[in-house]
């Protein structure tokens, strides 16, 4: 077990450094000169070779690269073009509005999908089944952006019981947790979680109809073991694989909440993200994919630890 | 002696008759799984009625220029938001005033387009891939693998829209950076099955009657292994139209007029308040196409029995 969590650890370490690679490599793929996202156009020829030689941009990439990494690694992901403040300095409030939002949207999803899940692999057939089935294909299939628009419409244009925008009252960016703040996550969080509602309810679906067509199943049952008994049983079997399926849910609703947050005006790094694409604010784009992937390296090192220590079955070496 | 021989050679007749009966047999059934394919098919009426509306929907855009009622570029301020049952705008119309049923069919062309195109590309690049790395095994195998893994390590609507983003917006661009995102999983589906196939009996029997890599791949690799991973890359496709449709809602694919769902729904967005029936129309054709092909590809992996 300990030789398997230093190597998967080890492991790690190259995919982060790839990881970086990747985004380094970014913005050099965007078309143009990197340094005509930092002068303007008509900026004389001897100041833009300055500023070249002071970005260090006339050094060959791989140099470029170490240098970059160094930085990176003191936590130094440069300035926005667009602000002229450091990337950091936006970045961390918008991964916390994110974090919290996927986070929800998370525990939403994996509540339901083990509900439905669970209900759909103990009554197989039935109309139970086909009706949790129905949920989860419908969840992995609407596309989220219109859901939520059309949640808006109904709770917040007809109803007027919910927010439409926004992460507080009057665009407020300090977060507590009192119902003005919560009503702001409840359709983001509801949009965001059919994706993890539908795939959950899948895999609990499954991994449920397994154990419950196994043998020591049988044979709980012949010795009088009661349903709530049986019950236990099962969850036991299915809790590492359920897990591990949230946990890597979390990391791509991290990644994928910019669809949702641009519906919403959520100022999370979805938001950050789509303002640094269209501001060609380069730096902003680097760092916040940088963060998020990160973020998804080491939650898949976690989910894989979790799922090892939980489940005595898995023997990894 | 003579009685020894004797029963040495009439046992090996049986065997090869024996293999000979196996053989038809095997020919028979393979034979019958296509049919058997086409039976189950048949039986299931979800995965029918899905297949017969996205050949209707395809039918519908592709000969959008003969049945849509007006100009897709066509607006007049006049007419602007119309709500559906409008005579002569049987859907309404959009915020240029132009005719949504002529915008929706014209749209689905380029959204079918995109969301098709990158599967398609994934899965002869990833099939080509993930087949060498299964076959070949070793340093190449460790090469392709690692090279996915770091892929990976993005959730795949970051990796699509960093990508996207760098670039810039643009349809090409758009599917050039789905194809990326879809090629690592069907690199690993693909490893992953012609591993299980290539130390199978007859591949080693293949190998030892002295057939070529390039023979065994083709004659008894590809017929084993593309069938999961066709199954695979079909679940792919709705996955592929809503995130094509997304990366143009988000401005990053598809630039205006030109008509396409994702990129309707987006400059329909402010409409909500005026007229919330015709802003959701491009939704619903990306929903109902995302849904019909998700359950065209679950009654597909039952009908071919492929385990997920």
């Amino acid at each position: 077990m300990l030789i398997y969590l230093v190597r998967r650890i080890l492991y790690a370490i190259p995919i982060a450094l790839s990881v970086g690679l990747v985004c380094f490599l970014l913005v050099h793929i965007a078309p143009g000169d990197p340094i005509n996202a930092i002068v303007p156009a008509d900026a004389p020829q001897d100041l833009v070779e300055q500023i070249r030689r002071d970005y260090g941009l006339d050094r060959p990439l791989p140099i470029q690269f170490g240098v970059w990494l160094g930085k990176v690694a003191t936590g130094d992901l440069g300035n926005s073009l667009a602000t002229g403040r450091p990337v950091w300095a936006d970045l961390s409030v918008a991964v916390v509005n994110t974090l919290r939002l996927a986070l929800t949207a998370a525990l939403i999803g994996f509540v339901l999908g083990c509900i439905f899940g669970g209900l759909a692999g103990s009554f197989q057939g039935t109309a139970i089944d086909k009706i949790a089935v129905s949920l989860a294909v419908t969840g992995v299939s609407v596309p989220h952006y219109w859901l939520g628009m059309v949640l808006v419409i109904l709770f917040s244009v007809n109803l007027n019981w919910l927010p439409a925008m926004g992460a507080g009252p009057g665009g407020s960016s300090d977060w507590v947790w009192d119902w003005e703040h919560i009503s702001h996550l409840v359709l983001p969080a509801v949009t965001l979680s059919v994706i993890p509602m539908g795939i959950v309810t899948r895999t609990v679906r499954g991994i449920v109809a397994e154990i419950l067509n196994q043998d020591f199943i049988q044979t709980l049952r012949g010795k009088g073991l009661s349903r709530s008994g049986i019950f236990w049983h099962v969850v036991k079997n299915a809790a590492p694989n359920a897990i591990a399926v949230i946990g890597l849910q979390l990391g791509y609703l991290m990644g994928g909440s910019i669809l949702v947050e641009t519906v919403f005006s959520w100022p999370g790094t979805g938001f950050l993200l789509n303002s640094a694409i269209f501001q060609r604010d380069l730096p902003v784009l680097q760092g916040t994919i940088l963060v998020l992937a990160m973020f998804f390296v080491a939650l898949n090192l976690v989910v894989d630890l979790v799922q090892t220590a939980l489940d005595p079955r898995i023997k990894r070496a | 002696m003579a009685d020894g021989s004797t029963t040495v050679r009439v046992e090996a007749s049986a065997a090869a008759a024996e293999l000979a009966v196996q053989a038809r047999e095997t020919a028979i059934r393979s034979q019958g799984y296509w049919a058997g394919v086409w039976k189950r098919l048949r039986r299931d009426p979800v995965t029918i009625a899905c297949a017969l509306i996205l050949l209707a929907m395809l039918g519908a855009i592709v000969f959008a220029h003969l049945i849509a009622p007006h100009d897709p570029y066509q607006g007049s301020m006049l007419r602007r938001l119309r709500p559906v049952g409008t005579p002569n705008y049987p859907l309404g119309s959009d915020e240029l005033g132009r005719d949504m049923l002529t915008r929706l069919l014209y749209g689905g062309r380029l959204s079918w387009f995109m969301g098709i195109t990158p599967v398609f590309l994934a899965f002869l690049i990833g099939t080509t891939l993930g087949v060498l790395a299964g076959y070949a095994g070793g340093g190449v195998n460790m090469l392709i693998m690692r090279g996915t893994d770091v892929f990976y390590a993005f959730p795949s609507v970051l990796l699509a829209i960093a990508i996207s983003g760098a670039l810039g917006a643009g349809t090409l661009n758009a599917i050039l950076s789905l194809t990326l995102v879809f090629i690592p999983p069907v690199i690993r589906v693909a490893e992953s099955v012609t591993t299980g196939v290539r130390n199978l009996d007859f591949v080693e029997a293949a190998r030892a009657s002295g057939a070529g890599a390039l023979t065994i791949i083709r004659v008894h690799i590809l017929g084993n292994v593309l069938g999961p991973i066709f199954v695979y890359a079909t679940s792919l496709v709705s996955v592929s139209m809503i995130l094509a449709s997304g990366l143009s809602f988000l401005g990053l694919g598809v630039t205006p007029p030109e008509p396409e769902w994702g990129l309707m729904l987006n400059t329909l967005r402010t409409a909500i308040y005026v007229n919330p029936t015709v802003a959701m129309l491009p939704g619903v054709c990306i929903f109902a196409t995302s849904i019909c092909f998700n359950l065209l590809s679950d009654g597909l992996r039952q009908a071919m029995d492929v385990r997920a």
